[in-house]
């Protein structure tokens, strides 16, 4: 670790380039010129990575909230089957006649409420945002390696968003075969109203958007190899750039098979290829296309879909690592652990997609194979939910709403993790598939938990987005409600996938009906959790412009982007880069010193030199 | 935000040290989209394994497919396709002969290796062309359709004279993929080539243009090697 303070050369390095960087101080031809901006530059067009991660947030947000109205929609009909809801009709004209939701609409709202909610708001929406903001400023970057491929990468990905809010626009309704388009369904117009323009809408959204995630893929895993500062070593990243690093490759390595599975099924659609397709009778009528296969697709889709989850939930990891460090004044337990175990999850991700399709006829040997490599996730997931505990065990814990959110995504990960052993079971999925179960554990373990460390993040690095401070009450109300909410809703869902309730069902049978009362109770926690989100976004805006000031350091953590000025300006340091000295996590210092922790620019003290030379 | 670009790109230390992997940005992300790449492809080509597999009683035989040669009358087995692939891989070499003359900054060496490399692109396609022409339009005799229904010529994406469907959908779509990368390559050629016969790389200080499309160029060259091992070969 101390090579590199402890080298002559690269001392004598830094003495060269400090008299270099004060020559161009005078020259004044490093920062100062460019900025020359005019408003489509500085808020459109941007190159700069700070304003390119505040347009993934706020259209993440925006979709976010179509995709949990979608939701509350078909909540609607759930909890009151077949009663008029004006409010419906309002919101969605034909859609729902007389107040009613549509069958067809309500098989259309649950496939792009996950559409929306698992690539637009969780994928691009968090790793968007915080890839871009933090890996340049915790690194010590002063942008992107390419800015445009950046500025691209968002354009992609707000196209992409355009495409899919269109599709719910078309006369024949959205994309309805759920997130995961299976075919035939999704391959015949025949087969559903929701199959015609709506699911081409689908598939060109999805194409823009895996060119949008390799654009920013590309470039975050460049910046990360190639453009970190003078002392910044791999094992001195904060945590959050780990997750988005691994996060990134499995983007890169999962989604171009989501292109070809996607591709394939393109023309199945428009040019009667006969990839997916195989004895297919429509009304009657034998279909020509014949010789493909269905599963195939499966396994095509379930390549991406598995990596797909960590890509969601790891940056939430990531960011519940630092947070939690942060304000429980600790450093994090485990550093390497955290690594180790994120590397494992990722690769253990490519191997387990068959535990998606134990239903599919698959041979019961192969099942077991899926069902231990499955099984094996387990372990690196245990070795952060064991580290988070001990981070904060004994810790001096400051209770910001972001810390909040950091602990809700311990809980949620436990919790959703424990149904995870159960379902990766081919045993026991087989009797669980297709139920509310599966619908609790994926909800609380990638939905909500990786939601809350988006929250966490939002509230963490809001002063640094945007010079202000959230306000912290409000904060308060929105976790507190959106924890109990989720719970509420997810919770009961065990009980009824047990039961044997099945998912997708419009209207649930009369073998069920025991079961509405809970199914009320749900959807009442769904509307109370779904209101509570104006709370922040009213809090978001309102911050934005009228919250107090944010001090330059205002949770006193040691990494990087908190020595920037408060002010963004294009470049993030105004003089010099900072040099790294130490690892991020240099929380309570024993001995007492005068704060609690050291940033990671500040050269170590004459004791730690000592205490470094005894190692 | 071009000066950030620079200051990476410069020879000398930026102000955050020397860049920790001795390559450019560009180029390594150029080798990571190659990786990503290369899973579409294997996407494709593991789909097509799995596809053959299950039609492996009907699946044709290359060789009396694919066994016309322009202007000689009669069969030659995979004749044509070996040129095809001579032809590109040969554009491989003169590809690498301009990435070694940019590294010796011998702006006319360039120029003269990048022309014979897009020509080689351009023949490459021209081929593929007369490839998909000839699988188009099918053997005089075609294939009697038992039902009655008469017969097929050649082959269009519902159906065709040579085997199961997925035969000639998949012909279709990888060698159609594949012949997409060649094109966007070619295109990339074109525009280093004019780059470099302006003297911008030279005015720049080197050639690592060349390289990185070079790079993509051999992707493409090598990607059509299992192409043309599982649908001609085996």
């Amino acid at each position: 670790m101390s090579e590199i303070t402890n080298n002559p050369a690269v001392e004598g390095h830094v003495g060269h380039d400090v008299h270099e960087s004060h020559a161009h101080h005078h020259g004044h031809d490093d920062h100062g010129h460019h900025h020359k901006e005019s408003f489509i530059t500085k808020y459109i067009f941007s190159q700069d990575h700070k304003m390119i991660a505040k347009q993934f947030l706020i259209t993440g947000m925006f979709m976010g909230l179509v995709g949990m109205m979608l939701s509350i929609f078909f909540r609607l009909q759930l909890g009151w089957p077949g009663q008029p809801m004006p409010i419906l009709e309002t919101f969605l004209g034909k859609w729902a006649p007389d107040g009613v939701l549509d069958p067809n609409f309500y098989l259309a709202a649950v496939t792009i409420h996950g559409t929306i909610l698992v690539f637009m708001v969780l994928t691009a929406g968090l790793s968007g945002t915080f890839s871009n903001l933090l890996i340049p400023l915790q690194l010590g970057a002063r942008d992107m390696a390419s800015p445009f491929l950046n500025m691209l990468s968002y354009w992609f990905f707000f196209l992409s968003s355009l495409l899919m809010l269109m599709s719910l626009f078309v006369e024949t309704g959205p994309a309805s075969a759920g997130w995961t388009i299976y075919p035939p369904l999704s391959a015949l117009p025949e087969a559903s109203p929701g199959s015609g323009l709506g699911m081409t809408l689908w598939l060109f959204s999805i194409i823009a958007f895996i060119v949008s995630v390799l654009m920013g893929g590309l470039n975050y895993i460049t910046t990360v190899m190639n453009l970190r500062t003078k002392g910044m070593s791999m094992t001195r990243m904060p945590l959050t750039v780990w997750a988005f690093l691994i996060t990134a490759i499995l983007g890169l390595l999962s989604f171009p098979v989501l292109l070809g599975a996607g591709l394939l099924l393109l023309f199945d659609r428009s040019m009667g290829t006969s990839f997916y397709l195989s004895d297919i009778y429509v009304s009657g009528q034998a279909l020509e296309q014949t010789g493909g296969s269905p599963v195939l697709y499966q396994h095509l889709f379930w390549f991406l879909g598995h990596p797909e989850v960590y890509i969601i939930l790891l940056p939430s990891l990531g960011i519940t690592s630092e947070v939690l460090a942060v304000n429980a004044r600790k450093p994090i337990f485990g550093y390497r652990a955290m690594i180790g175990s994120m590397l494992a999850i990722a690769f253990l991700s490519f191997i387990v997609w068959g535990h998606h399709m134990y239903v599919t006829g698959m041979d019961p040997l192969l099942g077991s194979v899926f069902t231990f490599t499955t099984l094996l996730i387990a372990i690196p997931s245990a070795i952060k939910a064991f580290n988070y505990i001990t981070t904060l065990w004994k810790g001096n814990i400051v209770f910001t709403p972001g810390m909040l959110f950091a602990i809700g995504v311990v809980s949620l990960f436990i919790t959703g993790g424990l149904t995870g052993i159960i379902l990766a079971d081919s045993a026991l999925d087989v009797n669980l598939h297709h139920t509310y179960f599966v619908v609790a554990h994926f909800h609380i373990v990638m939905g909500v938990a990786s939601m809350f460390g988006t929250f966490a993040g939002v509230y963490h690095w809001f002063p640094k987005m945007f010079g202000r401070m959230m306000n912290k009450k409000l904060g308060y109300l929105h976790f507190w409600v959106t924890l109990i909410s989720a719970y509420g809703v997810f919770f009961p869902m065990h009980y009824m996938g047990l039961a044997g309730v099945p998912r997708r069902y419009y209207q649930n049978f009369e073998f069920f009906s025991g079961f509405s009362d809970l199914n009320a109770v749900i959807s009442v926690f769904a509307i109370i959790g779904g209101l509570v989100q104006f709370v922040f976004v009213f809090n978001f805006f309102y911050s934005m412009f009228k919250g107090p000031k944010a001090p330059k350091n205002p949770w006193n953590a040691s990494t990087l982007e908190w020595t920037t000025p408060v002010e963004h300006i294009h470049g993030n340091w105004p003089g010099d880069i900072p040099t790294v000295h130490r690892w991020p996590y240099d929380y309570s210092l024993p001995n007492g010193e005068e704060r609690d922790f050291v940033p990671q620019d500040e050269p170590l003290s004459e004791k730690e030199k000592v205490a470094e030379h005894a190692h | 935000m071009a000066h950030a670009v620079s200051t990476v790109d410069a020879p000398k230390p930026w102000s955050g040290g020397d860049a920790p992997f001795n390559i450019s940005w560009g180029k390594m992300m150029m080798w990571f989209f190659l990786v990503s790449d290369a899973l579409t492809f294997s996407s494709l080509l593991i789909y097509y394994g799995a596809t053959r597999n299950m039609n492996r009683e009907f699946w044709p035989n290359p060789d009396e497919v694919y066994n016309h040669f322009p202007f000689v009358e009669g069969h030659i087995p995979l004749a044509f396709v070996s040129l095809m692939t001579f032809i590109l891989i040969m554009s491989s070499v003169t590809m690498v002969l301009a990435v070694e003359a940019g590294h010796r900054f011998d702006k006319k060496g360039v120029v003269k290796w990048m022309i014979w490399t897009i020509i080689g692109g351009f023949l490459f396609l021209g081929s593929q062309a007369y490839e998909w022409y000839h699988f188009i339009h099918g053997t005089a005799e075609g294939k009697v359709v038992e039902h009655g229904l008469g017969v097929i010529h050649g082959a269009n994406m519902v159906e065709n004279e040579y085997g199961p469907k997925q035969f000639a959908n998949l012909f279709f779509l990888i060698t159609g993929f594949h012949g997409s990368h060649v094109f966007s390559g070619v295109v990339l050629n074109i525009i280093v080539l004019i780059m470099a016969a302006r003297g911008v790389f030279h005015r720049r200080g080197h050639y690592e243009m060349v390289e990185k499309v070079g790079l993509y160029w051999h992707f493409v060259d090598l990607v059509w090697v299992f192409v043309f091992t599982f649908f001609y070969l085996i």
